[in-house]
C-alpha cells in the first residue's frame, strides 16, 4: 500500500483499477526502417479492426444493428486491400507510418470526394475517419481499450481525448497536471467523479488497484483489505445520500421564503443526455458546442451538427436549452483547424474572434443552430464578447444565417440572444449590452482569469487564485444590476454558479439562474431549499 | 465460374451498408469473385474499390465467381443481394 497527495479538482470517491492513456506525441516521429514502420502500421491495423469490431457489438447491443452497421464498414474500410496497398507503398517510399496512413487515407478520400453522387462524396469523411483512428493508436492515445468501470489516469487529458472513452465507466479521474478549472476537472464535476490532480502518474500506475479521494486529495495505491473495506463502506454511504437526493428530482428550485431561481445544467453534447435526463435540471444553460468540432479530423457539416443539436433540443422538450456558438482556440484546439501559433493563447484568436474570422465555418454553425431552433426553446450565445461593436456584427451574421436559409426554404423557429459575460469589458459594457439582447450568462471560469490576470491552466496559480476575489463578485454584481435595468436576465454558468458558499449571496443579488454540472443539481436545490432569505 | 446478374433496387444505390454485407459475405469464400457495373470492375471483397464502382438503384452488376467453393458461394451471395441491396 501506498499513499500520494495531490491537488483535488473535483469532490467524490472511488475504487478501481488504473487505466493510463499514453500522451498524444505532439512532435512528429522520424521514420524507422520500412520493416519498422510496416510492423507499427500493421498492429495498428490489427487493433483499430479490433476496437471497431468491439464498437460495432456494444453499438448492435445498445442501439440495434442498423446504427451499428457504420462501424462494421468502418472496419471493413480499415482492413481494405487497397488502402493497405497504398499504406505499404508509402511506408516504401521511406513514410513514417502515420504519415502513410494519412496520405493513403488521402488518396481514398479523393477518390470518394471526386464521385458524382452526394452520398458516396460524404464517404469521404468515413475513409479519413479510420485513417485518424488508425493515426490515435500509432501516436500511442489508448482509446476504446476501456471496457469496465475504471479510473483513468493521464499526465494531462485533452478535449479531444475525453471524447473518446466511455463515460458511463469512468469511476475518477488522475492527472499529473491541470487545475481546478482544467478540461479534466470540468469532465470529472460534470461527472459527478473525483479527480486528483499535482499526482505522479505514470504508465507503471496501469493496472493496479487503487482508490481515489477527490475530498481529501489523496491517492491509495494497492490498498490492503482493511483500507479497501472502509473505502467501499464510504460509497455505499454516499450512494444512500445521492439516492436521497433523488426524491428533489422534479422539486421546485424555491428557498423556504419563496424566493426561487433557474436551475440549470451545463453539458458538452449528446453523450450528456442521459446524466441530464436523470439531473433534475429545469434547463441548459450551456451547450459546449465544441464537442462536435474535437476528436476528429475534418470540419462537421451543417447537417451533422443539426442532427446533433436537433437531437439534444429535442431531448428537452420545450424546456430552454442555451447553445454557446463555438468556443475553439485557447486550451481547446482541433488540429485541423489549422490555427497558427500564439503565444499568448488564452488572450488571442479564440472563440467569436475566430468566428468572425472564418465565415464560412461560422455561417455554417448558425445555420444549424438556426434549423434546430424550431424543434423546441433555444437561446443562441456568443462567448468572449467585449463589446456592442462586436455584436453587432454578430448580429449581421445571426442575420445573414437566416437569409441563407429562407433562400433555401429551411425553417427555423423563434429565438433568443444572449452573451456570455466573461470579460472585464463586457462588464464595463455590461449596460449597452444588455439593452441588445435578452440574456446574460457570466461565465465566472474565464472572467476570474482574465479579472486577476491569472491563467487557469496553471497549477502553481492555485493559491493565489481566490475564486472569491471581491473583483470577482463585484463584476458579477456589477452585470446583474445593469441587466435587470434592461429588462435582460442573468444567468451564471461557471464553476461558481454550483459554489455553495454563494448560493444565498447570488439569490440575494436576484440572478435569474444558475447553471451547474448535472450531478451538482441536486445537491443545490436541496441547500435552495434549506435557505431562508428573510 | 459462375455468374449471376442482380438489378440494384436499393433508392441511395449499392451504398455503404450494403456493400459492407457483401464485401463480408464474399470474403468468406476461397474464390475470386469479381462485380462489375458497365466498364468497371471491381473483386468484391474489397470494399473502396466496390463502393468506388458508384453502383445506382436501376443498374445491373454482374458477379463471377471462379473457384472451389464457387457453387455456394453462388446462392449464397444471390441471397445476399436480393436481402440487403
Amino acid at each position: 500500500m501506498q499513499g500520494f497527495t495531490g491537488l483535488s479538482i473535483s469532490q467524490g470517491l472511488a475504487v478501481g483499477k488504473i487505466v493510463f492513456l499514453g500522451a498524444q506525441e505532439t512532435a512528429a516521429r522520424q521514420a524507422g526502417s520500412p520493416q519498422e514502420e510496416r510492423s507499427r502500421f500493421e498492429a495498428a491495423q490489427r487493433q483499430a479492426v479490433d476496437a471497431l469490431g468491439a464498437l460495432y457489438e456494444k453499438a448492435k447491443a445498445e442501439l440495434g444493428e442498423k446504427d451499428a452497421e457504420i462501424f462494421s464498414v468502418h472496419q471493413l474500410m480499415a482492413e481494405d486491400e487497397d488502402f493497405t496497398d497504398l499504406v505499404s507503398a508509402a511506408i516504401a517510399d521511406g513514410a513514417e507510418a502515420s504519415a502513410a496512413v494519412r496520405q493513403a487515407g488521402e488518396q481514398c478520400a479523393a477518390m470518394f470526394s471526386a464521385m458524382d453522387d452526394e452520398y458516396m462524396r460524404e464517404r469521404a469523411a468515413d475513409v479519413r475517419d479510420v485513417a485518424a483512428r488508425i493515426c490515435r493508436i500509432l501516436s500511442g492515445e489508448a482509446e476504446h481499450t476501456i471496457t469496465a468501470p475504471c479510473l483513468i489516469a493521464a499526465e494531462e487529458l485533452t478535449p479531444s481525448q475525453t471524447v473518446q472513452f466511455p463515460r458511463e465507466l469512468v469511476l475518477g479521474m488522475l492527472t499529473a497536471r491541470g487545475a481546478a478549472n482544467s478540461h479534466t476537472g470540468i469532465l470529472a464535476r460534470t461527472l459527478g467523479v473525483p479527480a486528483v490532480s499535482q499526482l505522479p502518474v505514470s504508465r507503471e500506475l496501469h493496472g493496479h488497484t487503487a482508490i481515489l479521494d477527490g475530498f481529501s486529495g489523496t491517492l491509495t495505491l494497492d490498498p490492503d483489505e482493511k483500507t479497501l473495506a472502509e473505502a467501499n463502506a464510504k460509497i455505499a454511504a454516499q450512494q444512500a445520500q445521492r439516492e436521497a437526493l433523488r426524491q428533489l428530482i422534479s422539486a421546485p428550485s424555491v428557498t423556504r421564503d419563496g424566493r426561487s431561481i433557474r436551475l440549470y445544467a451545463n453539458i458538452a453534447g449528446t453523450d450528456d443526455l442521459p446524466l441530464l435526463q436523470r439531473s433534475g435540471a429545469e434547463g441548459v444553460g450551456l451547450l459546449r458546442s465544441e464537442f462536435l468540432y474535437l476528436g476528429r479530423s475534418t470540419y462537421p457539416t451543417e447537417d451533422e451538427l443539426f442532427e446533433s443539436y436537433k437531437t439534444i433540443v429535442q431531448a428537452m422538450g420545450g424546456r430552454e436549452i442555451i447553445i454557446r456558438t463555438l468556443d475553439i482556440g485557447a486550451d481547446k484546439q482541433a488540429g485541423y483547424f489549422d490555427m497558427p501559433p500564439e503565444d499568448n493563447p488564452a488572450l488571442g484568436l479564440r472563440a467569436i474572434r475566430l468566428c468572425l474570422t472564418r465565415p464560412i465555418l461560422f455561417q455554417t454553425q448558425l445555420c444549424a443552430i438556426l434549423r434546430a431552433s424550431r424543434y423546441g426553446n433555444v437561446g443562441i450565445m456568443f462567448p468572449m464578447v467585449t463589446g456592442p461593436d462586436e455584436l453587432h456584427r454578430l448580429k449581421e451574421a445571426l442575420a445573414d444565417a437566416e437569409d441563407v436559409l429562407i433562400a433555401r426554404g429551411e425553417r427555423f423557429g423563434p429565438y433568443r440572444v444572449g452573451v456570455m459575460i466573461e470579460t472585464p469589458a463586457a462588464v464595463f459594457m455590461s449596460g449597452e449590452l444588455a439593452g441588445e439582447v435578452d440574456f446574460f450568462s457570466i461565465g465566472t471560469n474565464d472572467l476570474t482569469q482574465y479579472l486577476l490576470a491569472m491563467d487557469r491552466q496553471n497549477p502553481n496559480l492555485a493559491p493565489f487564485c481566490d475564486p472569491h476575489h471581491p473583483a470577482v463578485l463585484r463584476a458579477i454584481r456589477q452585470t446583474v444590476e445593469r441587466a435587470h435595468q434592461a429588462g435582460c436576465t442573468v444567468g451564471i454558468c461557471g464553476e461558481l454558479a454550483a459554489d455553495e458558499s454563494l448560493t444565498e449571496a447570488f439569490l440575494r443579488l436576484g440572478v435569474d439562474e444558475l447553471s451547474v454540472a448535472p450531478a451538482r443539481i441536486l445537491p443545490l436545490r436541496q441547500k435552495i431549499r434549506d435557505l431562508t432569505l428573510g | 465460374m459462375k455468374e449471376f446478374q442482380y438489378t440494384i433496387q436499393d433508392p441511395m444505390g449499392f451504398h455503404a451498408r450494403p456493400a459492407g454485407a457483401l464485401v463480408r459475405a464474399a470474403k468468406a469464400y476461397a474464390s475470386k469473385i469479381t462485380i462489375s457495373c458497365g466498364e468497371k470492375s471491381a473483386q468484391l471483397t474489397r470494399l473502396m474499390a466496390v463502393m468506388g464502382l458508384g453502383i445506382k438503384q436501376g443498374q445491373t452488376i454482374t458477379v463471377t465467381i471462379d473457384g472451389p467453393d464457387e457453387d455456394k458461394a453462388f446462392e449464397e451471395l444471390q441471397a445476399q443481394f436480393r436481402e440487403n441491396a
